[in-house]
């Protein structure tokens, strides 16, 4: 018989998930869990703000498919991860975060760095826990991983008071979980898959178009063959990429507000969508009433609230990516004719290809195209927010899954450096860049100092054009050019890095980007480079926001 | 489009807080709402009535409701067999000269019936001043017995909200 005190509980109960590092902050209500992990095997990576810790969790869960676990103190903490744990709700990422809480008999007194963090997680989680019962503190770390990595993933907080993780008691693992009201649907309605294999049957000109889903739950076989069987081209929306090749012939790329005109085009002209794990939403729509007028849709997700949310649907259909992919395809007789239509898609990526002026100038776009060629397309590519994330979207011929890191639902600036951070540390043979902008760099630009303490030798490539770039195109395009608030005067990034132990490299002219690039990487340590790109370049196409996905703006006027 | 529909909770701390905030996080309304144990005391019923556009927004407060982790099952009663019942209370200033009157509204309401079976309609207090009278009945039957009383002094209405069971 084992008797532990609830923080030797947790930490024995995280061992017994798997999980190998933990990301954090210390505090006054986690110091007996602290000082657990002062000896423990488990390894704790000190970060340097608690909102670096949630997204390095984050980071480290894209990477690995594994759940990413972060621990802070309670009140301030707490809140710090707030942002970290709702960027992980919007894009489905499987994430336990640890909070300290006062004592449980101070709860509701406004205690010393106190605050209702399962009230405040409420909305952004996809369960939380307070625990007020230590020999309730295995089950629930059970329970939580269970939730958070399966279904539709998502992040979990478990608060624990300090008075909890000091009590003793028996430590008993259970061998199951079992929660009576929480069963997720992983197989699809057998008539439904027949049902939708009818209609790809019958159909002339099908799109697939696929967003997280297929990297979730590891489908991009799956995708591959039955894009190839049925000849459909494929669209991914951004949390998509890297679920299938660039590279490929059948690939339009990502659709939507900065997808291809090709990747647009189609989906409007298509007869049928097949629509697996991505939800529809308004970034990737436009206007709804416009959206694919002639085609019917299949929908299959595996949370049955993303169907017939924004859409209506004619083929609905719950369950598991991989498994219902592999159903409808077993279930296709015919491959339909689609000759007719390859041709016509072909056409509108002969005559409407992404585009940017290919001059002397030193363009962010060739940046990006530049780290593609020198990592073959193998490196783990993070990004901020902004023009830089819509660039890596569009220049990087995204080809493997779990190799792109970015915020996509929530849009969090200061996401990318600490995520690379995270995918480094769960990818610790790969290639990590970080691709910038020179605002959102500094929304967590402290981490500099973990990156470098922890030997993780992230490259960070910021596209620096002295502007919040994408709010400034908006107000181009849309407010008179008034750039208010949007010019950017900045810190010297190449002293800022050798300041914190980092190396830094200036690149100012065009020629001089691909020795820059294979410098970093060859470079042991953290790099920052930064690139001192074309000031007022946008981001094309677009589509503003509210219009039919056909009205793009190509910017090539 | 008014909805009754029946929750059956997890009974621990937190739920009712999660559901309420389902609703306003997602911007559904609620008309009334029921909590209490059922007889299995891990268990909680929530009565909850919503007022659903259409079917669409209906399916999507259900489906939502489902997805939280501690909520069990969910029916929807619109669709079935169901009886349903508030309880309302109302204090009414009363005299020799008015107190006739109430009596006849609330005999008439006791002894009246709906397809659901009889109401119940009595007075609980009688005071010189003052009667409070006790009704439980459905919705719009309560609606009706409030406007038969419109022309007298009426001091409170306490209502509750709704509960339901499937026939």
């Amino acid at each position: 018989m084992a008797i532990m005190t609830g923080a030797q509980i947790l930490i024995e109960s995280l061992l017994k998930e798997g999980v190998e590092v933990m990301f954090g902050y210390p505090g006054g209500v986690v110091l007996p869990i602290f000082d657990v992990l002062y000896d423990s095997k488990l390894k704790f990576i000190l970060t340097r703000h608690e909102q670096g810790a949630a997204h390095a969790a984050d980071g480290y869960a894209r990477v690995t498919g594994k759940v990413g676990v972060c621990l802070s103190t309670s009140g301030p903490g707490a809140t710090n991860l707030v942002t970290g744990i709702a960027n992980a709700y919007m894009d489905s990422i499987p994430m336990v975060a640890i909070t300290g809480q006062v004592k449980t008999f101070l709860i509701g007194n406004d205690a010393f760095q106190e605050s209702d963090v399962t009230g405040i997680t409420r909305s952004i989680t996809k369960h939380n826990y307070l625990v007020k019962d230590v020999t309730e503190l295995a089950k629930t770390i059970r329970e939580a991983f269970y939730i958070a990595s399966t279904g539709r993933p998502g992040p979990v907080v478990i608060d624990l008071p300090v008075d909890v993780q000091q009590a003793r008691t028996e430590f008993i693992w259970p061998k199951t979980v079992e929660i009576r009201s929480y069963q997720p649907t992983l197989e699809g309605h057998a008539g439904q898959i027949k049902k939708a294999a009818k209609l790809i049957e019958r159909s002339t000109r099908p799109v697939i178009y696929v967003g997280g889903g297929i990297i979730t739950s590891g489908a991009s076989g799956e995708l591959m063959a039955m894009a190839e069987k049925i000849q459909s081209p494929v669209t991914m929306t951004f949390m998509g990429l890297g679920s299938f090749p660039m590279t490929h012939p059948l690939c339009l790329g990502m659709l939507g507000m900065h997808g291809t005109a090709y990747a647009n085009h189609a989906i409007m002209g298509s007869d049928l969508i097949l629509a697996v794990g991505a939800r529809f939403d308004d970034r990737v729509t436009g206007r709804i009433d416009a959206f694919a007028p002639r085609a019917k849709i299949i929908h299959v997700d595996i949370d049955p609230t993303s169907i017939s949310k924004n859409i209506r649907v004619d083929v609905p259909i719950v369950g598991d990516a991989k498994k219902v992919l592999s159903e409808i395809f077993r279930f296709i007789r015919k491959s339909p004719d689609t000759g007719k239509w390859l041709y016509t898609v072909e056409k509108w990526k002969q005559d409407h290809p992404l585009f940017y002026k290919r001059d002397e100038k030193l363009r962010p776009q060739y940046v990006i195209e530049q780290i593609y060629e020198a990592t073959n397309g193998e490196a783990v590519i993070a990004t901020e927010v902004g023009q830089n994330q819509m660039w890596s979207c569009q220049w990087y011929k995204h080809s493997i899954p779990r190799h792109w890191i970015s915020s996509g639902g929530l849009g969090t600036m200061g996401f990318g450096f600490p995520a690379a951070i995270g995918a480094q540390v769960g990818a610790p043979g790969k290639i990590v860049f970080d691709i910038a902008g020179d605002g959102s760099i500094q929304m967590n630009i402290q981490e500099l100092s973990t990156a470098v303490n922890n030997k993780l030798p992230v490259k960070i490539a910021i596209l620096n054009n002295g502007y919040l770039g994408m709010v400034r195109q908006w107000q181009e395009l849309f407010y008179k050019k008034r750039y208010s608030s949007t010019p950017l005067k900045n810190p010297d990034f190449v002293k800022l890095a050798e300041a914190y132990g980092a190396k830094g490299i200036r690149i100012a002219k065009k020629e001089d980007v691909a020795a820059a690039i294979k410098e970093a990487i060859a470079t042991p340590n953290v790099v920052v480079m930064d690139f001192v790109v074309e000031p007022e370049e946008n981001v094309y196409p677009m589509v503003p926001a509210g219009e039919a996905l056909n009205r793009m703006m190509d910017g090539m006027a | 489009m008014k909805h009754t529909i029946s929750i059956l909770v997890e009974n621990k701390f937190g739920v009712l807080a999660r559901v309420a905030g389902l609703f306003s996080a997602r911007g559904y309304n609620i008309d009334s709402l029921t909590v209490s144990e059922t007889q299995d005391k891990t268990i909680s019923r929530m009565t909850v009535v919503v007022n659903a556009e259409d079917e669409k927004i209906l399916e999507q407060i259900k489906k939502q409701l489902n997805k939280l982790i501690d909520i069990i099952t969910i029916v929807d009663y619109t669709k079935k067999e169901y009886i349903e019942r508030e309880l309302v209370f109302i204090k009414i200033a009363a005299d020799k000269n008015t107190l006739p009157f109430i009596k006849k509204v609330v005999d008439k309401a006791a002894k009246s019936s709906s397809a659901s079976g009889l109401a119940c309609a009595r007075f609980l207090e009688k005071k010189s001043d003052s009667v409070i009278v006790e009704l439980v009945d459905d919705q719009e039957r309560i609606k009706n017995f409030l406007s038969e009383l419109k022309d007298l002094k009426v001091i409170e209405v306490v209502r509750s909200g709704r509960i339901a069971i499937a026939k």
